[in-house]
């Protein structure tokens, strides 16, 4: 076969815009960074990350499409609403992490270009994860979105904790993937196939559905990505790997991976294995109960804000689980709109926490909160908010969320799965309250016997000088995402639009 | 369509956000503004009301978020008239009290009474069940804050302990809400939760009893009645004066408020099948508080446990599903709150002459300085253990006679209530105000702050009793309109039984 022969496959550079600008945005900063110069690490590599990440948002905008989807190199990403939804969210979190890592010790450590190059890496993986459709690409996405956390949640070299949690996380991360890539390859010896269309089509066509090969595989599937979403009994890396990395690489991970995550989770579950609904059905829910409970249950005794928010994440996992679970259509929007909420409310509550820890030598356990109610209003009202938001308080985005995905639920005839979440929220208010109340109650001991009050230096930002001024982005930051908490939850039409749009992928969901 | 719900609705809210930014201590001024013209504009409204109708007024219906079918739809019909007026009067008093007093962070606190009055109108308002589980949840914000930040004691604690509790009732209830919403809504049809299109679409026998058994759990932990009453002994104890008498007054009415409005006409075959349950629950609550505020050393705590007793007396008017004992539960739901709110703001002015007690043990002999102070706290007195000449003689004679006509043992067993309450009230009046001078005690008479927020709610008292049938031919035609739909139930149960007789 002569070089002629081969057909280059038709790209629609259109479509896949968004991940190329990320892509080449990956490039440049790396570039960039390579010049010397304080102006260089402190303005220009964060400005041109920014400007990568709002250009691949404004180009979502531009192909945004409804129902119809665009099948780019021989159908190994598939660009539809719902991958081009989970990128802005994806996006809007890098966006975030920029923000909340501008004058932060991680980025003058492991060097501004390479820091923020990783961070477009990861979103590009995401973005990738997101757009994938075949068995392949879904593989690549989740690598490329990983590898680069687990050096980024080691940016700080000179704290042992955050060198740990990369450790950490690479050693658990490639048993999640080894685990995916097992399942993968047994899918893909049963079905014969790699596409997930293919895949569906093959299903109770050639492959019969109670295929054990194919079971084991969707299974061990299913415990791969539940690794990556940190749905509990995969979850014990979260606490760990939140608590110890740089807390705007937290932020970033807490959102964005789990948007990635869920998206392809929906995508696989409710796309290509559709079919087999009855089979994994009751394993997920199963999962997605004990996610609300153990990660519930497991934030109540925990000092560390971080912590607390990792275990809130697992249980946040179980509550988004369920709008898989049910598999239809009004699923599949709740779970893209809860998506958005989780990433409203819990940057909120992050870029609280960044700023306390910064200067206060407390770090990020629960009494550097307190009396912030009187010190500093603007930064305990967002804190506020968000806790209030997840706990699932009207009038906040949090209260519609969860209506929406009890709605769900209900209308997929699962209504005891509405029901724990509704049991796990009642178990959230003995944390999320605690947060409130150090703020705003006046001066009292929290009893968390299992954990001693710790103190640390602040984990300063440029210099001692520096931190006062490190602070107003952060609080841009908090404020606005708590504002938009609340403003969802009272007017939360736009988002409703947005996530009917994304309810138009996965044409075969009634 | 009408804006006026909507403006009494957000008047206090809106106040209480600006007053929050305004610099000093000027804002105060806005908020009590709002909350007194909240106070007009219901007065207004009453004089206004179209007495005759059974059905709402003032109503604005508007989308809200079609996605979940939920609409902005507020009205005012007999049920809720005296709700929203008992609202606006007992905020006044208490944004007073507020207004005028030492406060750490007054406006904050402000801010929150004034978010805690548009929330509890909201719930009284709303007609439609998403919106009303909205405001009910949102009612529990504005209170964590007040008793945390405010609160004496194990404060925190004890605020948790309340949100924890009642949250759960009401995550329940939003559980069981969103299920009736999907299960009421035809194949293809558009989901909706307002509350006229649910009581038309109407839902399936077997599922509406598991329903209202997680609305009822919402209410009995709200107003609260026996088994779901475990938050009452912390709570009241730290919760600050002026906000547990809104909490007692006013909260616990959202309760039982819910069963008339939401429960008996959606769900009347659910609520037939718990009929027994609930009026076993009501008359032990009757009897359990009873004998509780009869063994409390603490003022405020035989206040409170009266509450539940009074509040079985309400749940047992509902639930006899008769047209009188559901006026008289309306009337009685008026009538208690009327009542604790003084109450609580005089036992504050009694703590405030005890040197902060509020035990019987030390208190004593506060008359002979305080006539006034007395005089007011014995007619309070004895609206509470309902004198003949009160209206709250009224509201439990109708609920009683209510009860007789079809459950008539429940009924002799809950008037036991009656002679109890007699036996408790006089006993805290005696031991505070005559007998030897307590330990603590320093007695001098109401200041002027005491004197306006206490002496015409006291006076409302006394007009009441007076001419209650002001409130009862006002409430009469909605209230039968609400349990009608439970006693065609319960009469075509009884047909059907006599049909299946030999």
């Amino acid at each position: 076969m002569s070089l002629a022969d081969v057909t280059a496959p038709v790209i629609d550079y259109k479509a896949i815009s968004p991940l190329l600008a990320t892509l080449g945005g990956s490039i440049v900063v790396l570039m960039v960074g390579l010049f010397r110069g304080p102006l260089v690490r402190r303005v220009l590599v964060p400005a041109l990350t920014a400007v990568s990440l709002l250009t691949a948002i404004g180009l979502v905008i531009w192909v945004w499409r409804r129902g119809d989807i665009a099948p780019v190199i021989r159908g190994s990403l598939e660009v539809d609403s719902l991958a081009l939804g989970i990128t802005v969210l994806c996006c809007v979190a890098g966006l975030v992490a920029v923000a909340l890592s501008w004058r932060d010790n991680a980025v003058r450590e492991a060097g501004a270009g390479e820091y923020h190059s990783l961070l477009l890496g990861s979103v590009s993986g995401m973005i990738v994860l997101a757009e994938a459709s075949n068995l392949v690409t879904l593989f690549v996405g989740i690598e490329l979105l990983s590898i680069p956390l687990y050096v980024l949640c080691a940016t700080e070299l000179r704290r042992r904790t955050s060198l740990e949690a990369g450790l950490k996380y690479l050693v658990i991360g490639s048993v999640g993937s080894a685990t995916l890539l097992y399942g993968l390859a047994l899918v893909y010896g049963a079905t014969g196939q790699t596409g997930f269309a293919q895949i569906s089509d093959a299903l109770g066509d050639t492959v019969p559905l109670g295929d054990p090969l194919l079971l084991t595989g969707v299974a061990l599937v299913a415990t791969g990505l539940a690794f990556k979403a940190s749905v509990a009994p995969f979850h014990q890396w979260t606490p760990d790997v939140y608590q110890g990395a740089p807390t705007p690489i937290t932020t970033f991970m807490a959102v964005a991976t789990k948007a990635a995550a869920f998206a392809i989770f929906l995508r696989i579950f409710d796309h290509a294995l559709g079919l087999l609904q009855l089979d994994w059905g009751p394993a997920l829910s199963a999962l997605a109960v004990i996610s609300i409970v153990i990660g519930n249950v497991g934030a109540i005794p925990q000092r560390s804000l971080k912590r607390m928010l990792a275990w809130s994440s697992v249980a946040q996992a179980g509550y988004l689980l369920t709008g898989v679970v049910v598999g239809t259509r009004l699923g599949l929007q709740a779970t893209a709109f809860y998506l958005a909420v989780y990433l409203i409310m819990n940057v909120a509550a992050f870029a609280v926490v960044v700023a306390r820890e910064r200067v206060s030598n407390r770090g990020d356990d629960i009494s550097a909160l307190e009396n912030l109610g009187q010190e500093q209003p603007w930064l305990a009202w967002p804190m506020t908010i968000a806790m209030l938001s997840l706990a699932g308080f009207p009038p906040t985005a949090g209260f519609i969320g969860k209506f929406y995905l009890i709605d769900a639920s209900v209308s997929g005839d699962y209504t005891w799965l509405g029901i724990a979440i509704v049991v796990g929220s009642v178990i959230s208010l003995a944390y999320y309250l605690r947060v409130i109340a150090a703020m705003w109650m006046g001066r009292y001991e929290i009893e968390l016997p299992t954990v001693p009050r710790r103190t640390v230096k602040p984990a300063s930002g440029w210099s001692p000088e520096a931190d006062a001024l490190a602070q107003p982005e952060v609080l841009v930051v908090a404020v606005v995402f708590a504002a938009l908490t609340l403003i969802v939850g009272i007017w939360p039409d736009p988002l409703f639009d947005a996530a009917r749009d994304v309810g138009t992928a996965l044409s075969n969901l009634s | 369509m009408t804006i006026h719900l909507s403006i009494i609705l957000f008047m206090p809210l809106a106040a209480g956000v600006i007053g929050a930014f305004l610099p000093g201590r000027s804002g105060r001024w806005l908020v009590l503004a709002a909350t007194v013209g909240v106070l007009a504009y219901v007065i207004v409204m009453l004089a206004d009301f179209d007495r005759g109708r059974a059905g709402l007024q003032y109503v604005t219906n508007d989308r809200w978020i079609p996605e979940l079918g939920i609409r902005y739809q507020l009205g005012v019909d007999g049920l809720n008239l005296f709700m929203l007026a008992l609202t606006a009067i007992s905020w006044v008093p208490c944004t007073l009290w507020a207004c005028f007093r030492e406060l750490d962070r007054q406006r904050l606190f402000l801010f929150n009474l004034a978010l805690a009055e548009t929330a509890v109108m909201g719930a009284f308002m709303a007609q439609d069940l998403a919106l009303f589980i909205v405001f009910f949840d949102l009612m529990l914000v504005p209170f964590y804050f007040l008793i945390g930040g405010w609160g004496t004691g194990e404060r925190v604690r004890a605020t948790t302990k309340f949100v924890i509790y009642t949250l759960s009732g009401s995550l329940l209830m939003l559980a069981g809400a969103v299920a009736l919403g999907v299960l009421a809504t035809p194949d293809g049809g558009q989901i909706s939760f307002s509350l006229a299109v649910l009581q038309e679409r109407g839902v399936p026998d077997g599922t509406q009893n598991w329903i209202v058994l997680l609305f009822a759990v919402a209410f009995f932990v709200k107003a609260p009645l026996f088994p779901l009453h475990g938050w009452i002994p912390e709570t009241y104890r730290s919760t600050p004066i002026p906000v547990l008498a809104l909490l007692s007054g006013v909260l616990s009415k959202v309760g039982v408020y819910g069963f008339l409005r939401i429960v008996l006409p959606v769900m009347p075959d659910g609520s037939l099948h718990w009929q027994e349950l609930f009026i076993v629950i009501a008359v032990f609550s009757i009897l359990y508080g009873s004998v509780l505020a009869f063994s409390q050393d603490n003022v405020r705590m035989v206040v409170a446990y009266s509450s539940i007793a009074q509040l079985g007396f309400i749940t047992l008017g509902i639930f006899a599903f008769e047209q009188k004992g559901a006026q008289g539960a309306v009337l009685q739901m008026l009538n208690h709150g009327l009542v604790v709110v003084p109450l609580f703001l005089i036992i504050g002015a009694i703590a405030a002459r005890a040197r902060g007690s509020e035990s019987v043990l030390e208190l004593g002999g506060m008359a002979f300085r305080a006539p006034v102070l007395a005089a007011l706290f014995l007619l309070a007195t004895f609206a509470t253990l309902a004198m003949p000449g009160s209206s709250n003689f009224v509201g439990e004679i109708l609920i009683l006679f209510g009860t007789f006509e079809d459950k008539l043992v429940y009924g002799l067993v809950a008037s036991v209530g009656v002679i109890l309450a007699a036996v408790y009230m006089i006993r805290v009046f005696q031991r505070t105000m005559h007998n030897r001078v307590g330990p603590a005690v320093e007695s001098h008479d109401l200041g002027g702050l005491d004197l306006a927020t206490i002496a015409p709610l006291v006076a409302l008292i006394v007009a009441l009793g007076v001419y209650p049938q002001f409130v009862v031919s006002r409430t009469d035609a909605a209230t039968t309109a609400k349990i009608q739909p439970a006693r065609q139930a319960a009469a075509a149960g009884q047909t059907a039984a006599r049909a299946e007789a030999p």
